[in-house]
């Protein structure tokens, strides 16, 4: 069984001992890892203390959030972090918002919004009037937007370029990959579609 | 080792070439201008440039060099290649000053634990210095292969304009670049065969569309690879260029290409023998009927290689039934699927070589694996849930299955939850050709789970019977005892990775005394002190790097080392900012160790401290 340190070779007999069930050695690893990540000669009585504030300092660091069992050590298992993270990318999203990015033609440099924080189309449109100050007209369904310079599309998950409006607002939602304000002789173009 | 030897003897050349010493260009006028009769050594010197050209391999070029000075020029003016293992171990101006006529570098910068976060960010590996001197030293440069270095926008800016022949890019495991970088390869160097992106980070702050930017009239590409990049893709773009690519062979696409858009790409593209396959998922909302792939994948008769799956539905997999014979490469590694999925295709796959696979296929997938896969050479096993579990798809059962059907076996990665002494010391004697062993038991300190032991006698089996062992890995519950065998043994053995193994100092002794090719040694969270570390006094300039990482080393310790062998640089780093409150402790974090042929390096950041 392993030792902590030359000092202590404590034998912890019950490591090595036969048994026909699964080990059950949650209790020994976390001595051991705390004292690790403490990098302590650290005498095994205050192992359990330390071990939770150590398992703490390595959870904020890490890439997923481990159950409160199994301490969660970083680098560990070797992998890189996007096979890690290659199974797991959705849920961050549903945590943490829909951002989109938002480009204007003719800005210098892009914007972000949280679609989330949006109840429907109007009060996305109002918000990309206050930002890019300006005026986005009027939606309607056979001539897109009237009364402005301005028409909002989105690119889609499949890369298509739509105008915004078209679908029923959750749709939009899910299907929203970025949004770009067109200007000019190309947002008529859109309107004016077959 | 000769690679040291050769460092140490270039310094022998330059006192010669201080001293006045002739090189080859200026012997003849310096005899007194008789042009008749050429400087008797000149003629040996040539007829010996014309014999090593033939010479490729850098191990036998290194001997070759140290025969004597006359040699050391020849080769040095013949070598066409050269690999720089770690970019901090020389210097560019070195390097260049060296080796004039330089056409392909291979060059490495941070060691591997860099792939774990166990490196902060920042701590450097930057190609800029090396794009610019060799801007001016190798204007007839044509390949470059970067792997772990810290690559700008501006650095392959440089790198586009400087080299007019330019024919290969491989970037590996890089990060520093994004589209505008990849852009500006992509128009200006017209010669390009090679664009790989493999595992790089590539940022999309700039979003240019580089797939645009090739070669309107025609590309000579023949291997793309970005499967890497993780933001969308101007498919159009991409198509358009498939089509205008004639020698393309290789073609990785990235998951931001389903289905359908492969589909298009395949037709393109019957040549290819190397294909990656995006998502392989159909689109969210489709609108023409399903693509015919099973055509498609007829078509490309010359397929060898297939990889990608990325978002895959398992329905769409036999799609590549037609394939599967002539296949010698497969990665299923980000493909979810199980024993089931997989057993329809695997079936066929007779001439299979390279297999990468997620332990959702269970041991029960390893077995079918085992039965047909007769020729497999290398077997990686990731795991699809990387945390810490007493019980996982994949064990012993898979690995004894593996090495009873796979006796051609060279390299392995496994990754598992629990495993049996038994399973191991039976690939040791099954498959005696392993060149690359690499084992992790996830459940750190985890012993046989039959047995209760420690894994101790399944390594000691692996390098005692495995006599061509050049990687190993190792995990479990391991005691000094591992660790003797591996130095009474492992005599061939080059690198070594340890995790959360060992009882002692004695552990490391063991293996710095007795593996006298070690190279590469990484270690973390393991018991070694400053003892272990003075045992490897006699050995660390014939290394590579040591890299010791919450282990039991202290300052003062690393700083002995330090001033104890020249040519070597002591970093040690503080990673852990967060202390307990009024705790000075003397242990380092980490300590990286690498011999150089230069100072410290003046590109440190502040949390390293180079002893």
């Amino acid at each position: 069984m392993e030792s902590i340190g030359v000092e202590e070779k404590g034998l912890n007999l019950e490591a090595t001992e036969l048994r026909l069930g699964l080990p059950g050695r949650d209790k020994i690893e976390k001595e051991i890892i705390s004292s690790f990540n403490k990098n302590k000669r650290a005498a095994p009585k205050s192992a359990e203390d330390d071990g939770s504030e150590a398992k703490a300092d390595t959870k904020h660091r890490d890439h997923e959030a481990a159950p409160a069992a199994k301490a969660q050590v970083i680098g560990w298992p070797p992998i890189r972090s996007y096979r890690k993270n290659n199974f797991a990318p959705k849920k961050a999203e549903a945590e943490y918002g829909n951002y989109v990015k938002v480009s204007m033609d003719g800005a210098p440099y892009l914007r972000k919004i949280d679609l989330k924080v949006y109840t429907g189309y109007k009060d996305l449109l109002q918000a990309l009037e206050n930002m890019f100050k300006l005026s986005i007209g009027v939606y309607s369904e056979r001539e897109g937007y009237k009364g402005s310079e301005h028409a909002p599309t989105y690119e889609d998950k499949d890369g298509d370029w739509m105008l915004v409006g078209d679908v029923p607002w959750d749709m939009f939602m899910s299907s929203c990959k970025r949004l770009r304000i067109m200007k000019g002789s190309e947002a008529r173009g859109l309107g004016c579609a077959v | 080792m000769s690679e040291a030897q050769a460092q140490m003897s270039e310094d022998d050349a330059d006192l010669a070439a201080a001293a006045g010493g002739a090189s080859i260009r200026t012997a003849v006028v310096t005899t007194g201008g008789d042009y008749s009769s050429p400087y008797p050594d000149q003629v040996l010197e040539n007829v010996l440039e014309n014999v090593l050209i033939f010479l490729t391999s850098r191990r036998d070029r290194n001997a070759v060099s140290l025969v004597c000075k006359s040699w050391y020029r020849a080769e040095a003016l013949t070598r066409s290649e050269i690999y720089i293992g770690n970019c901090y171990s020389v210097s560019p101006r070195r390097a260049a000053e060296r080796f004039r006529r330089v056409r392909s570098v291979v060059l490495k910068g941070k060691p591997r634990f860099a792939d774990f976060s166990l490196m902060p960010p920042d701590w450097g590996a930057h190609f800029a210095p090396w794009v610019i001197e060799m801007a001016e030293a190798y204007r007839g440069l044509e390949k470059l292969y970067l792997k772990r270095m810290n690559v700008t926008d501006d650095d392959l800016a440089v790198m586009a304009r400087s080299f007019g022949n330019f024919r290969e890019l491989v970037l590996v495991c890089c990060e520093g670049f994004g589209t505008a970088g990849l852009a500006v390869v992509a128009s200006k160097c017209r010669q390009l065969r090679v664009f790989d992106l493999i595992e790089a980070e590539v940022s999309d702050d700039d979003e240019v569309d580089w797939l645009s930017c090739f070669p309107e009239s025609g590309t000579c590409l023949e291997s793309l690879i970005f499967d890497c990049v993780e933001f969308p893709i101007n498919f159009d773009a991409l198509e358009n260029l498939v089509a205008r690519s004639r020698s393309l062979k290789k073609l990785r696409v990235n998951r931001f290409v389903n289905l359908e858009q492969l589909h298009r790409l395949m037709i393109l593209a019957p040549q290819l023998t190397d294909l990656g396959t995006g998502s392989f998922s159909p689109q969210d909302h489709p609108i023409d009927q399903e693509p015919d792939l099973v055509s498609a994948f007829t078509a490309c008769r010359s397929l060898v290689s297939l990889s990608g799956f990325r978002e895959t539905v398992p329905d769409y997999l036999p799609a590549v039934y037609p394939v599967c014979a002539n296949i010698t490469s497969l990665n299923f590694s980000y493909a979810n699927i199980t024993a089931d999925e997989l057993k329809p295709v695997i079936r066929n796959c007779h001439k299979l070589q390279i297999f990468w696979v997620l332990d959702s296929v269970r041991d029960e997938g390893l077995q079918a694996v085992a039965a047909t896969c007769k020729d497999l050479r290398e077997l990686r096993v990731f795991p699809i849930d990387a945390t810490e579990d007493n019980v996982g798809p994949v064990s012993d059962v898979g690995l004894q299955a593996i090495s009873e059907g796979c006796k051609k076996l060279e390299s392995i990665l496994y990754f598992c939850q629990q495993m049996t002494n038994a399973a191991v010391i039976s690939m040791s004697n099954n498959c005696p050709d392993l060149v690359v062993f690499r084992l992790c038991i996830i459940g750190r300190y985890r012993p046989d789970h039959s047995t209760g032991e420690p894994m101790d006698e399944g390594f000691g089996a692996i390098v005692k019977n495995c006599k061509k062992l050049t990687r190993l890995a190792v995990s479990g519950l391991l005691t000094d005892k591992a660790f003797s065998y591996i130095g009474q043994y492992g005599k061939l053995v080059r690198t070594l990775s340890f995790a959360f193994a060992g009882d002692s100092d004695l552990g490391l002794k063991y293996v710095l005394e007795g593996c006298s090719k070690l190279e590469k040694l990484e270690i973390r969270d393991c018991p070694f002190g400053d003892s272990a570390l003075r045992s490897g006094l006699h050995h660390y300039h014939n290394m590579r790097f040591l890299w010791m990482s919450t282990c039991r080393v202290t300052r003062q310790g690393c700083r002995e080392i330090a001033q104890q062998i020249p040519r070597v640089i002591v970093e040690v780093f503080r990673w852990n900012q967060i202390l307990e409150e009024g705790e000075k402790s003397d242990l380092v974090d980490t300590l990286y160790l690498y011999r150089s042929l230069e100072g410290p390096r003046a590109d440190a950041p502040k949390f390293v401290n180079i002893l």
